[in-house]
């Protein structure tokens, strides 16, 4: 046992020196970092940094941010809620066209969004979206893998509290508004917490459509400042942590809804 | 007489109030999935089909091609050495991603899974690094941890041992692998090692037992129980893992594109898609378009084979 916990000890240190470099490379001046020997302890701690960084006209941070925090938080919702409609359509209401819907989202899971980009920018340009919010985000709003695991969880939800709704009288909608999605919070959280970290870190879809200064996410914003001319390192890797905020809030309060939503992405 | 009272299930089927509770349903089943049915139609299947008429046109810098090529594009995507070497890039990736981020990651879950104390704090750090964007994994390896120069964190390790620098993403022999499947395997561990703990916790404890009884100890017990118990989760990891490389763009892009471009080796399919169709000055949407089809047959494909080859989606495999 006790090698065991030496073992996890050595691995949990080896997985913690990437964010350890960008800490200390974060807080750290160009030469500190340039150094022929390694100084492991950052030589520029404060707030300067974050100024430095704000008043950058080169690489629009600010602006960066705000356009990812609009694209992950639309998405995440949106996504949430037509996954939540499509999966409990599916699982629940009985039509012919149901089989054909099933079999159209499972196929999509087979084939990734990421190998159709060109198609999905076809349409997206032919719909005049290019550099715009829209483009970045109304593509991303259909999951097949949410809507299906919405689908798996509502099939084994149980019936018998939408029949007393609806022998009150409630319709589908009513019943799904009122008596299903409040008892859905860990799904949706499950769900909603791997969209919105999937969305946060895109890279392709956004390198695509956010052409200009004013439609960069943060990836693509840090990305372009990772190969220019010139690199500032120590602005560069205060941008990425920054840039890490939300995600790790994310991953420190709802790290519980984000292993289901793992778990469930699995096993299907 | 009692017969005829129970009416024929067709008539009911007619009866014009079966009939309107029947178009009700119709109307509510498509405001629930429409939707999500018109996102997917718009947004992927229509885009499909375009691709695959435009595949067979001169589409530079157009969406409404009127010079029909046949299968010109498809016969140039063929013959290019640079896409068969991209496709050749993606074989050597996932012949190192896959079985290293398979084993590594069944080995974190097995570490963790008798482990009393502390077990969520190390569960968390293994994880962690799924929050990290490949964009800022690839700053952090190209820049400090591989970076070719002098004050790299790994050339620094290597002199202090006596070697000399390595120039690991500049082209200096097949370098350049190690640090992007460390750089991937660090990412993605995490995620699999739950899939992992999740198959684990399954397993019922009496097969445990049942095989402690028969005398069966340490490699024998992971040997003949935990491994066929954890079959269907081994294929879902393999899947995914396998999907997900196919898929690779991100980290390649950023640890290796330059003011100058990008360098002719280490070029997986999509950056390669994306440098010949929207990357570089002109559009080729019909080269582009081919090169599409040809890469989701391949990845419709090789799923289909796993699937079938690992047996994933047979109930009787599941716990």
């Amino acid at each position: 046992m006790a090698l065991r916990y030496l073992v996890l000890i050595l691995l949990a240190i080896v997985f913690l020196i990437p964010f350890y470099v960008l800490l200390r490379n974060a807080f750290s001046t160009q030469q500190n970092i340039a150094a022929a020997t390694w100084h492991w302890l950052p030589d520029n701690v404060g707030l300067s940094g974050l100024t430095d960084l704000f008043g950058n006209s080169n690489v629009p941070i600010a602006r960066s941010l705000l356009n990812s925090v609009v694209v992950s938080v639309v998405q995440t919702v949106a996504t949430v809620i037509i996954s939540a409609l499509a999966g409990y359509g599916l699982a629940r209401i009985d039509h012919k066209a149901a089989r054909l819907v099933l079999v159209m989202t499972v196929l999509t899971l087979m084939v990734p969004a990421a190998v159709t980009f060109i198609p999905s920018f076809v349409m997206v340009s032919s719909l005049g979206w290019i550099s715009s919010l829209r483009g970045l985000i109304v593509p991303g709003l259909f999951s097949a893998f949410a809507t299906f695991l919405f689908r798996q969880f509502f099939l084994g939800f149980p019936h018998e509290l939408e029949e007393s709704a609806q022998i009150d009288g409630a319709g589908y909608w009513r019943t799904f508004w009122r008596v299903v999605m409040p008892n859905t919070f860990g799904i949706c959280a499950a769900v909603g917490t791997i969209v919105f970290i999937g969305s946060w870190n895109a890279f392709l879809w956004p390198l695509l459509i956010g052409q200009d200064d004013a439609h960069r996410t943060i990836q693509v914003a840090l990305s372009q400042f990772l190969t220019s001319q010139r690199i500032l390192y120590p602005q560069l890797f205060l941008g990425s942590l920054v840039s890490m905020i939300p995600v790790l809030l994310v991953f420190v309060f709802l790290q519980r809804y984000l292993v289901q939503g793992v778990e469930r992405s699995g096993i299907d | 007489m009692s017969a005829a009272v129970v009416p024929r299930p067709d008539v009911v089927e007619n009866r014009p109030g079966v009939r309107a509770r029947r178009r009700h349903r119709a109307l509510w089943f498509w405001i629930f999935t429409g939707p999500f049915f018109a996102g997917l139609m718009i947004f992927i299947y229509i885009p499909i089909v375009w691709s695959i008429y435009l595949s067979f046109f001169d589409a530079r810098n157009t969406v409404t091609p009127t010079k029909f090529v046949g299968l010109a594009n498809y016969t140039y995507l063929l013959t290019d050495p640079t896409f068969l070497r991209s496709l050749g890039t993606f074989v050597v990736f996932a012949a190192f991603i896959i079985p290293v981020t398979w084993a590594s990651s069944l080995g974190l879950a097995l570490l963790l899974n008798r482990v009393r104390v502390a077990k969520a704090f190390f569960r968390s750090v293994f994880f962690l690094p799924t929050a990290c964007s490949y964009v800022i994994a690839a700053m952090i390896w190209r820049l400090s941890i591989f970076n070719g120069a002098r004050f790299g964190l790994i050339n620094i390790a290597i002199r202090a041992l006596g070697g000399d620098d390595v120039n690991w993403l500049g082209g200096d022999g097949y370098w350049y692998w190690v640090a992007l499947v460390s750089l991937r395997l660090w990412l993605q561990v995490g995620f699999y090692m739950i899939l992992f703990v999740a198959g684990l916790q399954r397993i019922p404890a009496d097969t445990y037992e049942a095989a402690a009884l028969d005398g069966a100890t340490g490699f024998r017990v992971f040997r003949f129980i935990t491994l066929p118990q954890l079959r269907s989760t081994s294929a879902a990891v393999l899947l995914l893992v396998l999907i997900a490389a196919f898929q690779a763009f991100d980290e390649f892009y950023n640890s290796l594109i330059t003011v100058g471009g990008y360098p002719p080796y280490a070029k997986p399919p999509l950056v390669y898609l994306y440098l010949i169709s929207l990357g570089g000055n002109s559009q080729d949407l019909g080269l582009g378009s081919a090169g599409t089809i040809i890469l989701t047959i391949i990845i419709a494909f090789v799923g289909l084979l796993q699937l079938r080859f690992f047996g994933l989606g047979r109930k009787e495999d599941r716990a």
